[in-house]
């Protein structure tokens, strides 16, 4: 069994969003950059199903040199082996491009990722690769289980959820509850050292560019409603709201 | 033209997708082209005629019993042909787990730029760039899209239709639909009934660890009732099993950005409110004046939830 674990290095969800060289680049000043939430659940069924029956564990990111912390962290948790494709992660078409290009030389069984990255939440990689490669895609997988070379699936669907079952290989965008997240461990941050980071080149370009960001406009004050009279906010939602 | 996505419920375009459409006529408005809508599965051809009422010129619907249950590879495949066939530069949808898969792998087979959480009307005057929600609603971004095809996925409330009370016309199409598209097995479907849909719904009631348990949920039911407004909970809620899942708002839940959003007991921890933070009006109940969430909220009370939200049930009833 071999399996692909995707991932992204984001600011920490807690993360303060600010812009520098005239709004056209994220201010990493101060922000703490972490494996993508949704990735880390992928990460954490990988290292559980590899505990389970065996497997070797691949982990790739599309990035910058930058993102090595993350990457030595998600071989520290139990990856085996790395892969850098040395680019900026800035359109999803080029990141999927980018897997599908590692996952046809790797012949994986099991791509995993998050079912979206924290930072531009567009949840389309997973599918952009696997219609590359040919194979199924599911998403956002909550169950993964394996029983020989058939995946056991269970997806969130819009109100409840959906079991099914498909063949390996196949590409899973993945969320919670899916596994648990994993800390690594002394020992597991000790061997990541010495575990193999293979750089390599991007292929192709972006279809989209980023000219600028900003920033929502702030907040007006919070209007104070006295607890006795609750039944003053109904009709303030109707007359001043208008949302009701 | 421009090819909108749609999705069906019940025989019907579901609101998100109307507003695609509306968003899909103004785009057209200003590219001087016209707009198709795609439904696939199972409708009334009366229920997609009213596409019409929303800009769409026309509506291409695909009705194989094989597609009568959302497959999002079937779907794939169709709306890749339909791109090909019609041969339209533009895709629009509205944003859900659902069409995203769809439209991924459209665009993976078109070779086609996709952008989602689109958030205002493209911007022509130098090719074409749309503003996109990033870091689930943090901030924004002014994204230039150069793919001959571009599929944008659009936020919830990005426009506010006005009927025009035209009828689309409705062509059927039988697409030619690949053995392998249908290789995974469905073998259990688990859906709430009669529940409002929360990605879809105008008016949320949510809850938090404040509601102190599972069994005190009647009164927040009651007033959403009394609203016709749909149920969401907090991370801990769902982690708790005191709701289950698909209502989880926030971060790594759903993203919703309903009209009038109504936190019960919530405190309103910063991946809460990245969950929440596109909704118009924000109303937050809680007993501890120093929760985050007042912060953010436009209308707050600070008092116990068990005693405010009969007043509001009560207050709704008595308003209708």
């Amino acid at each position: 069994m071999k399996i692909l674990v995707c991932i992204s290095s984001v600011p920490d969800t807690t993360s303060k969003i600010s812009f520098t060289d005239g709004d056209t680049k994220l201010n990493k000043a101060g922000v703490t950059y972490i494996i993508g939430p949704y990735d880390d659940y992928a990460l954490a069924r990988a290292v559980e199903l590899k505990e389970q029956s065996g497997a070797t564990i691949t982990v790739l990111n599309v990035g910058s040199a930058d993102a090595e912390p993350q990457i030595r962290k998600a071989m520290a948790i139990g990856a085996d082996d790395a892969i850098r494709v040395d680019a900026e992660p800035t359109d999803s078409y080029f990141v999927a491009e980018q897997i599908a290009a590692v996952a046809k030389e790797g012949n994986y069984d099991l791509i995993l990722m998050g079912r979206e990255t924290s930072d531009y939440n567009s949840g389309v990689v997973h599918g952009i690769v696997g219609e590359m490669l040919g194979i199924p895609s599911f998403s956002p997988v909550m169950q993964l289980d394996l029983n020989g070379n058939e995946a056991i699936i269970t997806r969130e669907i819009e109100g409840g959820k959906e079991k099914l079952t498909a063949s390996l290989p196949l590409v899973l965008g993945c969320q919670e509850p899916i596994a648990e997240w994993k800390i690594p461990n002394m020992r597991g941050i000790m061997t990541a050292r010495t575990k193999p980071l293979k750089v390599i080149l991007a292929a192709g370009s972006a279809l989209t560019t980023t000219e600028k960001y900003s920033l929502p406009a702030p907040k007006g004050a919070c209007k104070m409603i006295p607890a006795e009279e609750a039944e003053k906010l109904i009709e303030l939602l109707k007359t001043e709201a208008k949302v009701l | 033209m421009i090819l909108i996505f749609t999705e069906i419920a019940d025989g019907s375009i579901k609101k998100s997708s109307l507003e695609a459409i509306y968003y899909g006529s103004k785009v057209a408005e200003m590219m001087g082209t016209t707009v198709t809508a795609l439904a696939i599965g199972n409708a009334d051809e009366a229920e997609l005629a009213k596409a019409g009422n929303f800009g769409a010129a026309k509506v291409l619907h695909a009705n194989d019993t094989k597609l009568t249950n959302p497959n999002s590879m079937a779907y794939a495949s169709v709306l890749t042909e339909t791109v090909k066939s019609t041969g339209a530069k533009v895709v629009v949808t509205a944003k859900s787990s659902f069409a995203d898969a769809v439209t991924a792998r459209a665009a993976g087979a078109l070779n086609a730029a996709v952008v989602g959480n689109v958030t205002e009307l493209p911007d022509l005057s130098n090719g074409f760039q749309v503003k996109v929600s990033i870091f689930t609603g943090k901030a924004f971004a002014d994204v230039n899209i150069n793919g001959d095809v571009k599929i944008l996925a659009i936020k919830k409330n990005v426009v506010a239709p006005i009927e025009s009370g035209n009828s689309a016309a409705v062509e059927k199409i039988s697409p030619a639909l690949a053995d392998n598209l249908f290789a995974a097995k469905v073998t259990e479907t688990i859906k709430a009934t009669g529940m409002i849909s929360l990605p879809e719904a105008d008016l949320v009631v949510s809850g938090g660890r404040g509601m102190k348990g599972p069994e005190n949920w009647q009164p927040l039911l009651d007033l959403a009732d009394a609203l016709g407004a749909a149920t969401a909970c907090s991370k801990p809620v769902s982690d708790l099993d005191w709701r289950p899942h698909h209502e989880h708002v926030g971060q790594t839940g759903v993203k919703v950005s309903p009209n009038l959003y109504i936190a019960c007991g919530i405190s309103g921890a910063i991946q809460h409110l990245a969950g929440v933070n596109s909704s118009k009006v924000l109303v937050v109940i809680n007993k501890d004046p120093e929760a985050p969430f007042f912060k953010a909220a436009d209308y707050g009370i600070v008092g116990d939830v068990f005693e405010v939200l009969p007043k509001l049930t009560k207050a709704v009833l008595a308003n209708k």
